[in-house]
């Protein structure tokens, strides 16, 4: 009897070990890199348009707090503790303009543009799925009531989304780094998928 | 590039790069040595001035966007030989340690008291994120409110 207990132990153990070994090997590196290598060389506009809008440089400004990020690591210093506001500017006293302008600073660092803002809490991107991105940008109850072409103009035409492409250099004088899809490629690939109905994988 | 602009009440003119920091041309070519040089990236509010009534961190603010506006540094803070609200009550308090960021933190505040003229803590926490250095934020905050009824009373 006792030698049986043991034996249906043993064999639970190697059961659970099994599937937990099964279900960590979808988040294990090599996964993971394969298929972000896969969608790095995908032609799929869905694919090039969101490997854009998934880099710092476009979620730093969609922060999920109400304060900016900032950096490559997508990091919050107490000079970057300004909220949010009602308009995505800042507070009354201090706003984005007090430290940033319409353009890049290379003496300073500062990085700028013309209406400099974060994006509104209902467009927050920071920890979210490029699916989850995808379908708050399409939904008019979220995305400001834009329609398909009015976020395609935001998202090709927006100087601030194209300083993207034009991100200048860092306080220490090195260079940002820019978005994985050249400027031209990107915003082909947006006007594609718009065109083509807007479709959102399952994933 | 020349750029024109009024400064504590005088219109002045020099002749630098557009994209120079508005703070090296006050300080170098105008020689007004009261906004300091901090941390040289906007970061820290040391050399916070006025333009246009709003307040600006002028060590990443480029001259050409002075154009034509008007600025007030901490030289030209005070009116008629009366200390400003917030430079009284900074005096009344004796909140400079240092004193090297306190120029910067007497602009923030003024500017403040401009837009909300009786702040809480919270408005104080969420709208003066300069930097000091000597830790002097406690004297600070009760400065603040102290300008603030300063301020109701003029």
């Amino acid at each position: 009897m006792k030698k049986t207990i043991v034996s249906v132990i043993s064999l639970l153990i190697l059961v659970l070990g099994f599937a937990f070994a099964e279900s960590r090997k979808d988040w294990s590196g090599d996964n993971h890199n394969a298929a972000h290598s896969n969608i790095e060389q995908s032609q799929d506009p869905f694919d090039k348009m969101m490997l854009v809008l998934t880099h710092q440089r476009c979620v730093n400004c969609h922060p999920a707090g109400s304060k900016p990020i900032k950096g490559d690591d997508s990091h919050t210093t107490r000079a970057l503790g300004i909220p949010r506001g009602a308009d995505g500017h800042g507070l009354k006293s201090i706003d984005c303009s007090t430290c940033h302008s319409e353009e890049n600073n290379d003496f300073s660092g500062v990085p700028g543009a013309p209406e400099w803002a974060l994006a509104p809490e209902s467009m927050i991107w920071e920890g979210k799925t490029r699916v989850e991105i995808a379908t708050q940008m399409m939904d008019p109850k979220r995305n400001g009531g834009r329609s398909p072409e009015e976020i395609m103009k935001h998202l090709t035409e927006h100087e601030l989304v194209l300083w993207a492409w034009d991100p200048g250099v860092d306080s220490e004088g090195i260079p940002r780094e820019k978005p994985p899809v050249p400027k031209d490629e990107y915003i082909a690939a947006v006007k594609e998928w718009i065109d083509n109905g807007a479709i959102i994988p399952n994933e | 590039m020349k750029t024109s602009f009024t400064i504590n009440g005088e219109v002045k003119s020099i002749d630098v790069d557009g994209k120079t920091p508005l703070l090296w041309a006050i300080r170098d070519d105008l020689d007004l040595k009261g906004t300091k040089f901090g941390c040289g990236k906007a970061a820290c509010g040391a050399c916070t001035i006025h333009v246009d009534g709003k307040q600006v961190r002028s060590c990443s603010f480029p001259v050409k966007y002075a154009e034509g506006k008007n600025i007030t540094t901490i030289e030209g803070l005070s009116k008629g030989g009366q200390l400003h609200a917030v430079q009284q009550a900074w005096a009344e308090m004796v909140v400079p340690q240092c004193g090297y960021c306190q120029p910067g933190f007497i602009m923030a505040t003024a500017a403040l008291l401009n837009q909300i003229p009786k702040p809480t803590d919270q408005d104080i926490d969420d709208n003066i994120l300069n930097v000091c250095r000597c830790g002097t934020y406690y004297r600070m905050r009760k400065a603040i409110h102290r300008a603030a009824e300063i301020y109701a009373s003029k």
